[in-house]
Protein backbone atom coordinates (compact mmCIF):
# COMPACT_ATOMS: atom_id res chain seq x y z
CA UNK A 1 0.00 0.00 0.00
CA UNK A 2 3.17 2.26 -0.10
CA UNK A 3 2.94 5.16 -2.27
CA UNK A 4 6.50 6.83 -3.19
CA UNK A 5 7.32 9.88 -5.07
CA UNK A 6 10.60 10.11 -6.69
CA UNK A 7 11.95 13.27 -8.24
CA UNK A 8 9.35 14.96 -9.28
CA UNK A 9 9.22 17.75 -11.64
CA UNK A 10 6.63 19.44 -14.06
CA UNK A 11 5.98 22.65 -15.48
CA UNK A 12 3.55 24.56 -17.40
CA UNK A 13 5.38 25.92 -20.59
CA UNK A 14 8.23 27.95 -19.37
CA UNK A 15 6.54 28.18 -15.94
CA UNK A 16 8.17 25.71 -13.03
CA UNK A 17 5.49 24.59 -10.82
CA UNK A 18 7.04 21.32 -9.06
CA UNK A 19 10.70 20.55 -8.79
CA UNK A 20 12.61 17.67 -8.05
CA UNK A 21 9.92 16.56 -5.44
CA UNK A 22 10.49 12.87 -3.67
CA UNK A 23 7.93 11.89 -0.74
CA UNK A 24 6.97 8.42 0.60
CA UNK A 25 3.66 8.47 2.00
CA UNK A 26 3.14 6.12 5.12
CA UNK A 27 1.03 3.14 4.36
CA UNK A 28 -2.57 3.15 6.08
CA UNK A 29 -1.83 6.84 7.14
CA UNK A 30 -3.70 10.28 6.40
CA UNK A 31 -0.59 11.85 4.65
CA UNK A 32 -1.00 15.74 3.87
CA UNK A 33 0.07 17.60 1.24
CA UNK A 34 0.13 21.31 2.74
CA UNK A 35 0.92 24.38 1.18
CA UNK A 36 0.09 28.45 0.09
CA UNK A 37 -2.70 28.66 -2.75
CA UNK A 38 0.20 27.74 -5.92
CA UNK A 39 2.48 26.30 -4.43
CA UNK A 40 1.68 22.97 -6.58
CA UNK A 41 -0.06 20.90 -4.27
CA UNK A 42 -2.89 19.80 -6.66
CA UNK A 43 -0.54 19.27 -9.36
CA UNK A 44 1.18 16.80 -7.67
CA UNK A 45 -1.69 15.26 -6.76
CA UNK A 46 -2.91 15.11 -10.10
CA UNK A 47 0.44 13.77 -11.33
CA UNK A 48 0.59 11.15 -8.82
CA UNK A 49 -2.67 9.98 -9.71
CA UNK A 50 -2.00 10.16 -13.21
CA UNK A 51 -4.08 13.34 -14.52
CA UNK A 52 -0.65 14.62 -15.35
CA UNK A 53 2.41 13.77 -16.42
CA UNK A 54 5.30 14.86 -15.38
CA UNK A 55 8.08 15.96 -17.55
CA UNK A 56 10.52 14.22 -14.99
CA UNK A 57 10.61 11.36 -12.04
CA UNK A 58 8.31 8.61 -11.39
CA UNK A 59 5.62 7.36 -8.87
CA UNK A 60 5.74 4.01 -7.36
CA UNK A 61 2.18 2.33 -6.07
CA UNK A 62 3.59 -0.46 -3.87
CA UNK A 63 6.93 -0.31 -5.70
CA UNK A 64 5.44 -0.81 -8.88
CA UNK A 65 6.11 1.56 -11.72
CA UNK A 66 2.66 3.64 -12.70
CA UNK A 67 3.60 6.52 -14.77
CA UNK A 68 5.42 4.52 -17.49
CA UNK A 69 3.74 1.22 -17.30
CA UNK A 70 1.32 -0.63 -19.46
CA UNK A 71 -2.07 0.65 -20.29
CA UNK A 72 -3.23 -3.01 -18.14
CA UNK A 73 -1.28 -2.15 -15.35
CA UNK A 74 -1.83 1.23 -14.73
CA UNK A 75 -5.75 0.58 -15.12
CA UNK A 76 -5.41 -2.24 -12.62
CA UNK A 77 -3.54 0.55 -10.08
CA UNK A 78 -6.14 2.34 -10.91
CA UNK A 79 -9.12 0.45 -10.03
CA UNK A 80 -7.45 0.54 -6.65
CA UNK A 81 -7.66 4.28 -6.07
CA UNK A 82 -10.36 6.56 -4.87
CA UNK A 83 -10.49 10.02 -5.48
CA UNK A 84 -12.63 12.63 -3.71
CA UNK A 85 -12.29 15.85 -5.85
CA UNK A 86 -12.76 19.65 -5.08
CA UNK A 87 -16.03 20.10 -6.71
CA UNK A 88 -16.93 16.97 -6.02
CA UNK A 89 -16.76 16.05 -9.89
CA UNK A 90 -20.18 14.03 -9.42
CA UNK A 91 -21.75 13.05 -13.02
CA UNK A 92 -24.60 15.67 -12.65
CA UNK A 93 -26.91 13.84 -14.96
CA UNK A 94 -26.93 10.82 -12.57
CA UNK A 95 -28.52 10.34 -9.60
CA UNK A 96 -26.52 10.10 -5.91
CA UNK A 97 -27.44 6.37 -6.40
CA UNK A 98 -26.21 5.90 -9.96
CA UNK A 99 -22.77 7.64 -9.00
CA UNK A 100 -21.93 5.45 -6.17
CA UNK A 101 -23.25 2.74 -8.37
CA UNK A 102 -21.15 3.76 -11.75
CA UNK A 103 -17.36 2.39 -10.89
CA UNK A 104 -19.04 -1.08 -9.67
CA UNK A 105 -20.98 -1.11 -12.66
CA UNK A 106 -18.04 -0.43 -14.58
CA UNK A 107 -15.36 -2.85 -13.08
CA UNK A 108 -17.49 -5.65 -11.62
CA UNK A 109 -20.56 -8.32 -12.80
CA UNK A 110 -22.18 -7.74 -9.63
CA UNK A 111 -25.91 -8.53 -9.85
CA UNK A 112 -28.70 -5.01 -9.20
CA UNK A 113 -29.41 -6.20 -5.86
CA UNK A 114 -25.36 -6.83 -4.83
CA UNK A 115 -24.77 -3.16 -6.44
CA UNK A 116 -27.71 -1.66 -4.72
CA UNK A 117 -26.60 -3.66 -1.63
CA UNK A 118 -23.21 -2.05 -1.22
CA UNK A 119 -24.50 1.82 -2.42
CA UNK A 120 -26.56 1.30 0.32
CA UNK A 121 -23.80 -0.05 2.62
CA UNK A 122 -21.12 2.85 1.56
CA UNK A 123 -23.97 5.54 1.59
CA UNK A 124 -24.82 4.26 5.21
CA UNK A 125 -21.41 4.55 5.68
CA UNK A 126 -20.69 8.34 5.14
CA UNK A 127 -23.78 8.75 7.23
CA UNK A 128 -26.49 9.74 3.87
CA UNK A 129 -29.69 8.60 4.08
CA UNK A 130 -32.67 8.99 2.15
CA UNK A 131 -30.96 10.78 -1.07
CA UNK A 132 -30.49 8.05 -3.23
CA UNK A 133 -32.77 9.26 -5.62
CA UNK A 134 -31.66 12.97 -5.56
CA UNK A 135 -29.98 14.46 -8.04
CA UNK A 136 -26.37 16.29 -7.31
CA UNK A 137 -27.91 19.39 -8.29
CA UNK A 138 -30.49 18.42 -5.07
CA UNK A 139 -28.05 18.47 -2.55
CA UNK A 140 -25.86 20.56 -0.26
CA UNK A 141 -21.93 20.99 -0.59
CA UNK A 142 -21.60 18.89 2.54
CA UNK A 143 -23.24 16.30 1.10
CA UNK A 144 -21.84 16.28 -2.55
CA UNK A 145 -18.42 15.73 -0.73
CA UNK A 146 -19.70 12.61 1.32
CA UNK A 147 -21.28 10.92 -1.57
CA UNK A 148 -18.20 11.98 -3.48
CA UNK A 149 -16.68 9.68 -0.45
CA UNK A 150 -19.27 7.01 -0.99
CA UNK A 151 -17.99 7.06 -4.84
CA UNK A 152 -14.72 7.04 -3.82
CA UNK A 153 -14.60 4.01 -1.72
CA UNK A 154 -17.25 2.18 -3.68
CA UNK A 155 -14.65 -0.40 -5.02
CA UNK A 156 -12.80 -0.90 -1.31
CA UNK A 157 -9.46 0.85 -3.14
CA UNK A 158 -6.31 1.02 -1.43
CA UNK A 159 -5.62 4.77 -1.99
CA UNK A 160 -8.02 7.19 -1.56
CA UNK A 161 -6.65 10.97 -2.58
CA UNK A 162 -8.76 13.89 -1.79
CA UNK A 163 -7.79 17.62 -3.37
CA UNK A 164 -9.00 20.19 -0.92
CA UNK A 165 -11.77 17.94 0.44
CA UNK A 166 -12.68 20.63 2.79
CA UNK A 167 -12.93 23.86 0.17
CA UNK A 168 -15.93 26.04 0.32
CA UNK A 169 -17.26 23.92 3.72
CA UNK A 170 -18.14 25.57 7.08
CA UNK A 171 -16.27 24.95 9.57
CA UNK A 172 -18.34 22.38 11.16
CA UNK A 173 -19.29 20.29 7.61
CA UNK A 174 -15.48 20.73 7.10
CA UNK A 175 -14.47 18.94 10.13
CA UNK A 176 -17.03 15.93 9.62
CA UNK A 177 -15.63 15.60 6.21
CA UNK A 178 -12.38 15.77 7.62
CA UNK A 179 -13.32 12.92 10.50
CA UNK A 180 -14.84 10.72 8.00
CA UNK A 181 -11.35 10.74 5.59
CA UNK A 182 -9.36 9.66 9.10
CA UNK A 183 -11.74 6.79 10.33
CA UNK A 184 -12.04 5.59 6.62
CA UNK A 185 -8.50 5.74 6.20
CA UNK A 186 -7.89 3.73 9.34
CA UNK A 187 -11.08 1.28 8.94
CA UNK A 188 -10.17 0.39 5.77
CA UNK A 189 -6.36 0.97 6.02
CA UNK A 190 -5.93 2.52 3.22
CA UNK A 191 -3.27 4.97 2.24
CA UNK A 192 -4.92 8.41 2.38
CA UNK A 193 -3.29 11.44 0.37
CA UNK A 194 -4.99 14.94 1.23
CA UNK A 195 -4.21 18.25 -1.06
CA UNK A 196 -5.48 21.05 1.74
CA UNK A 197 -4.10 24.39 3.15
CA UNK A 198 -6.88 24.31 6.09
CA UNK A 199 -4.53 23.82 9.03
CA UNK A 200 -7.80 22.90 11.01
CA UNK A 201 -7.59 19.50 9.20
CA UNK A 202 -3.92 19.44 9.05
CA UNK A 203 -3.92 19.07 13.21
CA UNK A 204 -7.25 16.84 13.03
CA UNK A 205 -6.56 13.84 10.15
CA UNK A 206 -2.51 14.39 8.99
CA UNK A 207 -0.31 11.55 10.18
CA UNK A 208 2.64 12.46 7.82
CA UNK A 209 2.50 16.23 6.65
CA UNK A 210 4.72 17.47 3.42
CA UNK A 211 5.03 21.19 3.06
CA UNK A 212 5.23 22.78 -0.33
CA UNK A 213 6.78 25.80 -0.92
CA UNK A 214 6.79 27.66 -4.36
CA UNK A 215 6.92 24.18 -5.99
CA UNK A 216 9.61 22.74 -3.61
CA UNK A 217 9.78 20.09 -1.17
CA UNK A 218 10.50 22.65 1.94
CA UNK A 219 9.47 20.44 4.83
CA UNK A 220 8.22 16.77 6.14
CA UNK A 221 7.42 15.18 9.48
CA UNK A 222 4.47 14.00 11.81
CA UNK A 223 1.86 16.28 13.18
CA UNK A 224 3.41 16.84 16.35
CA UNK A 225 6.98 18.04 14.53
CA UNK A 226 4.98 20.54 12.39
CA UNK A 227 3.83 22.37 15.61
CA UNK A 228 7.56 22.64 16.78
CA UNK A 229 9.42 23.00 13.96
CA UNK A 230 11.90 26.01 13.68
CA UNK A 231 11.61 25.91 9.81
CA UNK A 232 11.03 29.72 9.15
CA UNK A 233 8.65 29.06 5.89
CA UNK A 234 6.53 26.01 8.03
CA UNK A 235 5.65 28.81 10.69
CA UNK A 236 5.08 31.59 8.89
CA UNK A 237 2.40 29.08 7.01
CA UNK A 238 1.09 27.37 9.95
CA UNK A 239 0.99 29.92 12.36
CA UNK A 240 -0.49 32.85 10.61
CA UNK A 241 -4.07 32.14 12.51
CA UNK A 242 -4.21 33.63 16.75
CA UNK A 243 -6.38 30.15 16.91
CA UNK A 244 -3.16 28.40 15.25
CA UNK A 245 -0.82 30.45 18.22
CA UNK A 246 -3.03 29.63 20.96
CA UNK A 247 -2.97 25.73 20.19
CA UNK A 248 0.73 25.56 20.17
CA UNK A 249 0.76 27.26 23.75
CA UNK A 250 -1.98 24.29 24.70
CA UNK B 1 -28.79 3.58 -28.88
CA UNK B 2 -29.09 5.55 -25.58
CA UNK B 3 -26.80 8.68 -27.89
CA UNK B 4 -28.61 6.97 -30.96
CA UNK B 5 -32.00 8.12 -29.57
CA UNK B 6 -31.33 11.55 -27.79
CA UNK B 7 -29.87 12.67 -31.11
CA UNK B 8 -32.45 11.39 -33.53
CA UNK B 9 -35.75 11.59 -31.16
CA UNK B 10 -33.94 15.37 -29.85
CA UNK B 11 -34.09 16.10 -33.33
CA UNK B 12 -37.29 15.53 -34.82
CA UNK B 13 -38.99 18.40 -34.62
CA UNK B 14 -36.28 20.58 -35.57
CA UNK B 15 -36.23 18.25 -39.06
CA UNK B 16 -39.97 18.24 -39.31
CA UNK B 17 -40.42 21.98 -39.46
CA UNK B 18 -37.72 23.28 -41.70
CA UNK B 19 -38.35 19.93 -44.11
CA UNK B 20 -41.83 21.08 -44.52
CA UNK B 21 -40.97 24.56 -44.89
CA UNK B 22 -37.90 23.85 -47.19
CA UNK B 23 -40.10 21.74 -49.61
CA UNK B 24 -42.86 24.10 -49.72
CA UNK B 25 -40.61 27.09 -50.73
CA UNK B 26 -38.22 25.06 -53.05
CA UNK B 27 -41.59 24.57 -54.65
CA UNK B 28 -42.48 27.85 -54.82
CA UNK B 29 -39.72 29.18 -56.21
CA UNK B 30 -39.48 26.49 -58.89
CA UNK B 31 -42.70 27.04 -60.09
CA UNK B 32 -41.75 31.40 -60.12
CA UNK B 33 -38.80 30.37 -62.08
CA UNK B 34 -40.19 27.48 -64.34
CA UNK B 35 -43.05 29.61 -65.35
CA UNK B 36 -43.15 29.23 -69.39
CA UNK B 37 -45.83 27.32 -71.48
CA UNK B 38 -43.32 25.30 -72.95
CA UNK B 39 -42.05 23.30 -69.52
CA UNK B 40 -44.50 21.13 -68.36
CA UNK B 41 -45.65 21.48 -64.44
CA UNK B 42 -44.92 18.09 -63.77
CA UNK B 43 -40.60 19.40 -63.98
CA UNK B 44 -41.09 21.52 -60.26
CA UNK B 45 -41.86 17.76 -59.52
CA UNK B 46 -38.54 16.41 -60.77
CA UNK B 47 -36.29 19.27 -59.57
CA UNK B 48 -38.00 19.44 -56.38
CA UNK B 49 -37.57 16.17 -55.01
CA UNK B 50 -34.13 15.84 -56.68
CA UNK B 51 -32.95 18.81 -54.90
CA UNK B 52 -34.30 17.33 -51.97
CA UNK B 53 -32.43 13.88 -52.19
CA UNK B 54 -29.15 15.45 -53.61
CA UNK B 55 -28.26 18.50 -51.16
CA UNK B 56 -31.63 19.75 -49.41
CA UNK B 57 -32.10 16.68 -47.19
CA UNK B 58 -28.86 15.73 -46.39
CA UNK B 59 -26.80 19.25 -46.52
CA UNK B 60 -29.54 21.47 -45.10
CA UNK B 61 -30.74 18.79 -42.39
CA UNK B 62 -27.49 18.37 -40.90
CA UNK B 63 -26.12 22.20 -41.29
CA UNK B 64 -29.55 22.34 -39.17
CA UNK B 65 -28.29 19.43 -37.07
CA UNK B 66 -24.72 21.00 -36.69
CA UNK B 67 -26.46 23.62 -34.53
CA UNK B 68 -28.49 21.59 -32.49
CA UNK B 69 -26.77 18.57 -32.15
CA UNK B 70 -22.90 20.10 -32.61
CA UNK B 71 -23.41 22.11 -29.86
CA UNK B 72 -25.11 19.28 -27.31
CA UNK B 73 -22.25 17.88 -27.84
CA UNK B 74 -19.75 20.42 -27.92
CA UNK B 75 -20.93 21.62 -24.09
CA UNK B 76 -21.92 18.49 -22.47
CA UNK B 77 -18.25 17.81 -22.76
CA UNK B 78 -17.43 21.04 -22.19
CA UNK B 79 -19.05 20.99 -19.04
CA UNK B 80 -18.06 17.29 -17.49
CA UNK B 81 -13.88 18.60 -18.44
CA UNK B 82 -14.39 21.74 -16.17
CA UNK B 83 -16.28 20.53 -13.54
CA UNK B 84 -13.57 17.48 -13.33
CA UNK B 85 -16.25 14.88 -14.14
CA UNK B 86 -14.15 13.77 -16.92
CA UNK B 87 -11.02 13.45 -14.67
CA UNK B 88 -12.43 11.38 -12.49
CA UNK B 89 -13.41 9.19 -15.19
CA UNK B 90 -9.77 8.84 -16.05
CA UNK B 91 -8.98 8.24 -12.59
CA UNK B 92 -11.31 5.23 -12.38
CA UNK B 93 -9.18 3.76 -15.01
CA UNK B 94 -11.85 4.27 -17.65
CA UNK B 95 -10.61 5.51 -21.19
CA UNK B 96 -12.49 8.39 -21.22
CA UNK B 97 -12.55 9.18 -24.57
CA UNK B 98 -14.24 5.82 -25.56
CA UNK B 99 -16.22 5.80 -22.92
CA UNK B 100 -17.71 9.07 -23.89
CA UNK B 101 -17.00 10.09 -27.57
CA UNK B 102 -17.42 6.95 -29.29
CA UNK B 103 -20.66 6.75 -27.74
CA UNK B 104 -22.21 9.87 -29.37
CA UNK B 105 -20.08 9.44 -32.88
CA UNK B 106 -21.54 6.03 -32.92
CA UNK B 107 -24.56 7.35 -31.96
CA UNK B 108 -24.66 10.25 -34.79
CA UNK B 109 -23.43 8.06 -37.62
CA UNK B 110 -26.40 5.70 -36.86
CA UNK B 111 -29.32 8.39 -36.77
CA UNK B 112 -28.47 10.97 -38.92
CA UNK B 113 -29.34 9.09 -41.73
CA UNK B 114 -32.79 8.02 -40.68
CA UNK B 115 -33.24 11.53 -40.00
CA UNK B 116 -32.19 12.83 -43.48
CA UNK B 117 -34.58 9.82 -44.70
CA UNK B 118 -37.33 11.59 -42.78
CA UNK B 119 -36.38 14.67 -43.96
CA UNK B 120 -36.49 14.00 -47.60
CA UNK B 121 -39.98 12.50 -47.45
CA UNK B 122 -40.76 15.44 -45.45
CA UNK B 123 -39.30 17.68 -47.98
CA UNK B 124 -41.26 16.22 -51.24
CA UNK B 125 -44.68 16.27 -48.90
CA UNK B 126 -43.76 20.00 -48.14
CA UNK B 127 -43.53 20.18 -51.68
CA UNK B 128 -46.52 18.84 -52.61
CA UNK B 129 -48.46 20.51 -50.43
CA UNK B 130 -47.03 23.90 -51.27
CA UNK B 131 -47.97 23.28 -55.19
CA UNK B 132 -51.36 21.58 -54.70
CA UNK B 133 -52.32 25.04 -52.24
CA UNK B 134 -51.06 27.45 -54.24
CA UNK B 135 -52.67 25.92 -57.51
CA UNK B 136 -48.88 25.71 -59.04
CA UNK B 137 -48.69 22.11 -59.91
CA UNK B 138 -51.25 19.11 -58.55
CA UNK B 139 -50.29 16.41 -56.25
CA UNK B 140 -50.15 13.96 -59.38
CA UNK B 141 -48.43 15.61 -62.11
CA UNK B 142 -45.68 16.81 -58.85
CA UNK B 143 -45.38 12.86 -57.91
CA UNK B 144 -45.09 12.05 -62.19
CA UNK B 145 -41.95 14.44 -62.40
CA UNK B 146 -40.38 13.04 -59.49
CA UNK B 147 -40.57 9.52 -60.31
CA UNK B 148 -39.22 10.57 -63.77
CA UNK B 149 -36.38 11.45 -62.71
CA UNK B 150 -35.63 9.23 -59.96
CA UNK B 151 -32.49 7.39 -59.79
CA UNK B 152 -31.61 4.98 -56.92
CA UNK B 153 -28.00 6.14 -56.54
CA UNK B 154 -29.49 9.18 -55.53
CA UNK B 155 -30.68 7.76 -52.14
CA UNK B 156 -27.07 6.11 -52.54
CA UNK B 157 -25.68 9.36 -52.31
CA UNK B 158 -28.47 11.21 -50.08
CA UNK B 159 -26.95 8.47 -46.79
CA UNK B 160 -23.23 8.59 -47.95
CA UNK B 161 -23.72 12.34 -47.31
CA UNK B 162 -25.34 11.87 -43.82
CA UNK B 163 -23.04 9.31 -42.46
CA UNK B 164 -20.07 11.58 -43.41
CA UNK B 165 -21.96 14.56 -41.95
CA UNK B 166 -22.60 12.63 -38.94
CA UNK B 167 -19.29 11.35 -38.36
CA UNK B 168 -18.04 14.99 -39.15
CA UNK B 169 -20.24 16.73 -37.00
CA UNK B 170 -20.08 14.38 -33.79
CA UNK B 171 -16.52 14.13 -33.76
CA UNK B 172 -15.32 17.67 -34.56
CA UNK B 173 -18.03 18.94 -31.43
CA UNK B 174 -17.19 15.87 -29.08
CA UNK B 175 -13.22 17.05 -29.67
CA UNK B 176 -14.41 20.96 -29.20
CA UNK B 177 -15.71 19.92 -25.85
CA UNK B 178 -13.45 17.41 -24.55
CA UNK B 179 -10.61 19.33 -25.30
CA UNK B 180 -12.07 22.72 -23.35
CA UNK B 181 -9.81 24.13 -20.66
CA UNK B 182 -11.13 26.99 -18.49
CA UNK B 183 -14.66 27.90 -17.82
CA UNK B 184 -18.20 28.42 -18.36
CA UNK B 185 -17.18 31.48 -20.88
CA UNK B 186 -14.59 28.76 -22.43
CA UNK B 187 -17.62 25.96 -22.53
CA UNK B 188 -19.58 28.50 -24.32
CA UNK B 189 -17.14 29.32 -26.75
CA UNK B 190 -16.25 25.91 -27.40
CA UNK B 191 -19.87 25.41 -28.36
CA UNK B 192 -19.41 28.19 -30.80
CA UNK B 193 -16.25 26.59 -32.42
CA UNK B 194 -17.93 23.54 -32.58
CA UNK B 195 -20.97 24.47 -34.50
CA UNK B 196 -18.57 26.94 -36.84
CA UNK B 197 -16.70 24.29 -38.10
CA UNK B 198 -18.92 21.55 -38.18
CA UNK B 199 -20.67 24.02 -41.02
CA UNK B 200 -17.70 24.91 -42.68
CA UNK B 201 -16.39 20.78 -42.83
CA UNK B 202 -20.18 19.49 -43.64
CA UNK B 203 -19.87 21.82 -46.80
CA UNK B 204 -16.58 21.56 -48.19
CA UNK B 205 -17.38 17.66 -47.40
CA UNK B 206 -20.55 18.31 -49.47
CA UNK B 207 -18.28 19.40 -52.15
CA UNK B 208 -15.84 17.16 -52.26
CA UNK B 209 -18.60 14.11 -51.89
CA UNK B 210 -20.32 15.36 -55.10
CA UNK B 211 -17.27 15.95 -57.24
CA UNK B 212 -16.15 11.98 -56.39
CA UNK B 213 -19.82 10.02 -56.46
CA UNK B 214 -21.40 12.78 -59.07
Amino acid sequence: MSIQVKNLSKSFGQTPILADISYDMDPGKVNMIIGKSGSGKSVMLKCIVGLLEPDIGEVLYDGRSFLHAEFQVKREIRKQIGMLFQASALFDSLTVEENVAFPIRMFTRQTSAEIKQRVAFCLERVNLNKVEKLLPSEISGGMKKRVGIARAIALQPRYLFCDEPNSGLDPLTASVIDKLIYEITHEYNMTTVVVSHDMNSVTNIGDKIMFLNEGKKAWEGSKQELMTTSEERVREFVFVSDFMKQKIVV
Amino acid sequence: MEEMVSVGVGSIIIVLITSIFIGAVTTVQTAYQLISGFIPRSAIGSVVAASALLELAPTITCLVLAGKVGSNIASQLGTMRVTEQIDAIEVMGINSSAYLIMPKVIGSVLAFPILVTIAAFLIIFGGVVAGDLTGQVTQADFMYGARGTFKGFQIVFMLTKAVTFGFLISSISAYQGFYVRGGALEVGQASTRAVVYSCILVLCADYVLAQLLL
